[in-house]
């Protein structure tokens, strides 16, 4: 256990209770910790700031196309959406569960819940990709040109809008996802071939708190497209 | 483990993780989206957008102390966290400042 009573005095065998390895820049294992997961909260930080702009563009628009907004957002899936969200928190259990197992040494476990994991964030992946051919069917996607009809001619500026944030940022969140998956992958064959699953302890963690943003920004987005007036 | 006990904040043992913990979180996060899909179908004019915000950012909260295990990492990491939301609160805000005090037309 990474616990230090005298930090000053600590040589990289203070780690050694728990045998995780400490790189050699690092005097013991608590300090590698607390690096490593100070990077990643500060890298999801630009995160934040990066879909912020996109938050800020939705707010702008919807304030000035307000009953735009609302027609359009009814035009979404709930059904599809709703899934979707639930397959997604469900991915963000089973990443936890990873994390949990790494931490246990449960080398299988920890690769079943990553592939878990995958293979729900493929699932929520392929059902992204049926809403967005229904909306392409529906010619409500507005991109690379393609025709978009909207009932209501004087509010199709608004719904316009709409439709091209919506693609925009849940775009941008299942590019996250592709990435999130990718790098999955990578650390499942790491696991599996480690010696010691608790040597990849740290980095699965580390994952898992990217992981885990992503379902934080759908969290938003969700009711944000979705569920803007539905009485 | 051993009596050498530590002035930080408490870090989660790795070797014994709260998976009841991590149960309880995953129910209420879904009892917490089928309030927002029930809310949606609420009229509460302006406070639609309201309730929606609140429940998705207790949702927020309870993924990111528990799965992200904020509640259990040092206060560097609390300075981080809070300081990337309130900067995406000035950004929105100082928007809407401009916006909300705009004639309409200019």
């Amino acid at each position: 256990m990474p616990t230090q009573t005298a930090p000053l005095s600590a040589t990289p065998t203070d780690g050694a209770e728990s045998d995780e390895p400490v790189a050699h820049h690092f005097d013991t294992l608590q300090q590698q910790q607390e690096a490593v997961t100070l990077g990643m909260w500060v890298f999801l930080a630009t995160e934040i700031m990066f879909f912020g702009g996109a938050f800020a563009t939705y707010t702008v628009y919807r304030r000035e196309h307000s009953a735009a907004f609302h027609a359009a957002s009814r035009e979404l899936d709930l059904v599809l959406g709703g899934v979707n969200t639930l397959v997604l928190l469900t991915s963000s259990l089973t990443m936890a569960f990873a994390v949990a197992a790494a931490g246990a040494r449960k080398k299988g476990l920890t690769v079943l819940m990553l592939a878990a994991t995958m293979v729900l964030g493929a699932a929520f992946l392929g059902i992204k990709g049926v809403e967005y051919h229904h909306k392409y069917e529906h010619h409500l996607l507005p991109a690379f040109g393609l025709p978009f009809e909207w009932h209501d001619h004087a509010q199709a500026g608004g719904a316009k809008l709409f439709f091209s944030l919506y693609l925009g940022m849940t775009g941008l969140h299942a590019l996250h996802m592709v990435i999130g998956i990718a790098l999955m992958g990578i650390f499942a064959v790491r696991v599996w071939r480690s010696v010691d699953v608790g040597h990849r302890r740290q980095g699965t963690e580390v994952l898992g708190l990217y992981w885990h943003f992503v379902d934080v920004v759908w969290i938003y987005l969700f009711p944000l497209l979705y569920l803007i007036d539905r009485s | 483990m051993s009596a050498a006990t530590t002035n930080l904040p408490a870090p989660h043992d790795p070797a014994h993780p709260p998976i009841g913990l991590y149960l309880r979180i995953y129910v209420y996060l879904l009892v917490l989206l089928a309030v927002t899909v029930g809310a949606a179908y609420v009229h509460l004019g302006p406070l639609n957008i309201v309730v929606a915000l609140v429940i998705a950012s207790i949702k927020a909260w309870l993924v990111v102390m528990n799965f992200m295990h904020l509640r259990d990492s040092p206060r560097l990491n609390w300075i981080v966290a809070a300081g990337s939301f309130l900067w995406l609160v000035i950004l929105i805000v100082g928007l809407l400042m401009d916006y909300v005090t705009r004639s309409p037309g200019v």
